[in-house]
């Protein structure tokens, strides 16, 4: 399973770092990363494999959520199902 | 590999454009609590709710988390107690609903709808007690929903039931007169009611349903909005097809979460309901949808066409993308609880006849409108026998939920806070149809119900 993680805000220094650190920690693994502008804003959009999360879903969502207010961003972490659901047929 | 650019889309259709969840109504049978004993009957009903649904709120919490959008109501419709209730008196029917909105404080949903008769063709027992403990009911309780329907296309229009209907919505609004009468804003009157409606406050669940279902209704408006603004000024057929794909990923987020929490709730899946349902948010209006075709002011000549495209494309969109599709399904027009129709019924260009015209090309009729507290009972019955009138003969779904707004009239405005939002009160004619609506008996069927 894997789950989408979008990274928005003002671009500074660090935010990949601040996402990442959190995948690591509580264990998922990043397969893929890309960026791009939307609007004014920086994106930044992480795939990761989330079958060896430590913590239970909701739980990784809330700390990374709170890791980007801290920073400034605003990180959602949403299972890649919703994208796959809207965007195929 | 998922495409940058459509996650992108689906981010800013959830954090700008208000793209969520409107409803997920978890549907549940009361028949097997049916009890000659009233206590018995209001423990069985209360002990069966608590049990169905004693997870929903959890279930629902954790999707809203795992996929990141907002599931905004969580919500809980039963059998119509009229039948449930068979034998009881009014005064035991005000019990019932506070035995249900004991179940909806228990489980953290915020309104139960099935305070419900079907009375089309004639009323049991039952149903003329349960509508005579309506205006106790909705004033002793706050989370409990109403519904009358009074019509059907194959069985004709039961008029006495419109007529004391009219009376039923006056007794509502003066005995809620300390909060703008918002009894009647969990009160509606219908004509064909779906069996399997999400939305309050007309959700019910029907005698063909099984024991537990889960319902689920999307919302949209604002992502619609946002689309057809950026199709700009193109021909009618583009922005048909704009809506039609903006739609179907609205109705796949839907279909996603109702699927996921029917498995996790271990109940089946009923239907996704394709309703476009406002909320009186900023961007999350169907009359700025409107307004974005090129409309000045929602009311305005071009209203009713532009709707009827609107809820046609939302239909097309929508139906390939759910599996099973059902429930009001169309754009809703409620006035209170839409931002655009309150300033275009606030300008006086929005109306009350206009808005029973609009009401033949989409779901699901008079919805939340504010008028003036010196109506009359009969006046009310014959605004609901007009709307009335059009479901039955169009073999459509319509329904009325007016507020005469206790000791105010036009030029002011009610307050029902939260998502029932706030209204202008609509003028209303002052000519009497008191002689027509006084003529008792039914309407007959129209002739093409005779389909067999």
């Amino acid at each position: 399973m894997k789950a989408v993680i979008t990274v928005t805000g003002k671009d500074k220094v660090g935010i990949i770092a601040t996402a990442s650190a959190q995948c690591a920690k509580f264990g998922a693994n990043i397969v893929d990363i890309s960026q791009t502008v939307m609007k004014e804003y920086f994106a930044m959009i992480m795939l990761v494999e989330i079958d060896a999360l430590n913590t239970d879903f909701a739980a990784f969502a809330d700390e990374l959520k709170k890791a980007g207010e801290e920073n400034g961003v605003d990180i959602r972490v949403m299972h890649e199902d919703i994208f796959n659901t809207m965007h195929r047929i | 590999m998922l495409n940058t650019q459509d996650i992108l889309q689906t981010v800013t259709m959830i954090r700008e454009e208000n793209l969520d969840i409107r409803t997920v109504t978890m549907g549940i049978s009361l028949f097997d609590c049916i009890s000659d004993d009233p206590a018995r009957l209001e423990q069985k009903i209360y002990d069966k709710i608590t049990t169905s649904a004693k997870n929903l709120v959890k279930v629902c919490e954790e999707l809203e988390r795992t996929y990141g959008i907002a599931i905004v109501n969580k919500r809980i419709s039963v059998t119509p107690l009229s039948y449930v209730g068979a034998g009881l008196s009014p005064d035991g029917f005000v019990k019932l609903a506070k035995a249900l909105e004991r179940a909806a404080v228990e489980l953290g949903v915020n309104f139960i709808g099935g305070y419900s008769a079907h009375v089309q063709k004639g009323a049991i027992k039952g149903a003329v007690n349960l509508i005579e403990s309506i205006p106790q009911a909705l004033t002793e309780t706050t989370r409990v929903c109403s519904s009358v329907n009074v019509a059907t296309t194959k069985a004709g229009i039961n008029m006495d039931a419109v007529k004391r209907m009219g009376e039923i919505i006056k007794e509502t609004a003066y005995l809620t007169r300390d909060n703008d009468s918002i009894g009647c804003a969990k009160l509606v009157v219908f004509a064909n009611i779906p069996e399997d409606n999400p939305f309050m406050a007309g959700a019910v669940h029907g005698m063909g349903e099984p024991d537990t279902v889960i319902n689920v209704g999307v919302s949209g408006p604002g992502v619609v909005s946002a689309a057809i603004k950026k199709a700009g000024q193109c021909d009618f057929s583009t922005l048909a097809d704009t809506v039609k794909k903006i739609a179907f990923k609205i109705t796949r987020v839907g279909q996603l979460i109702a699927a996921e929490a029917a498995a996790r709730l271990g109940v089946p899946y009923g239907i996704v309901d394709l309703s476009l349902a406002p909320t009186p948010a900023a961007g999350d209006s169907v009359a700025e949808i409107l307004e974005n075709m090129g409309l000045e002011c929602t009311g305005t000549h071009g209203t009713t066409a532009a709707l009827a495209l609107l809820n046609d494309a939302v239909k097309k969109g929508g139906v390939m993308a759910s599996s099973h599709v059902g429930g009001l399904s169309g754009a809703f027009i409620p006035v209170s609880e839409d931002r655009g129709m309150i300033a275009a019924a606030s300008k006086g260009t929005l109306t009350l006849e206009k808005l029973e015209a609009m009401t033949a090309v989409c779901s699901v009729g008079l919805d939340m409108i504010a008028i003036p507290g010196d109506t009359s009972a009969a006046t009310i019955s014959g605004i609901i026998a007009d709307e009335i009138s059009i479901g039955v003969v169009n073999t459509k779904t319509t329904a009325v939920r007016v507020i005469p707004v206790y000791g105010k009239g036009v030029g002011e405005s009610a307050e029902f806070g939260g998502l029932l939002g706030y209204a202008p009160i609509m003028p209303v004619k002052s000519e009497s149809c008191e002689a027509f609506i006084n003529r008792g008996g039914r309407i007959p069927a129209p002739i093409h119900s005779l389909k067999n």
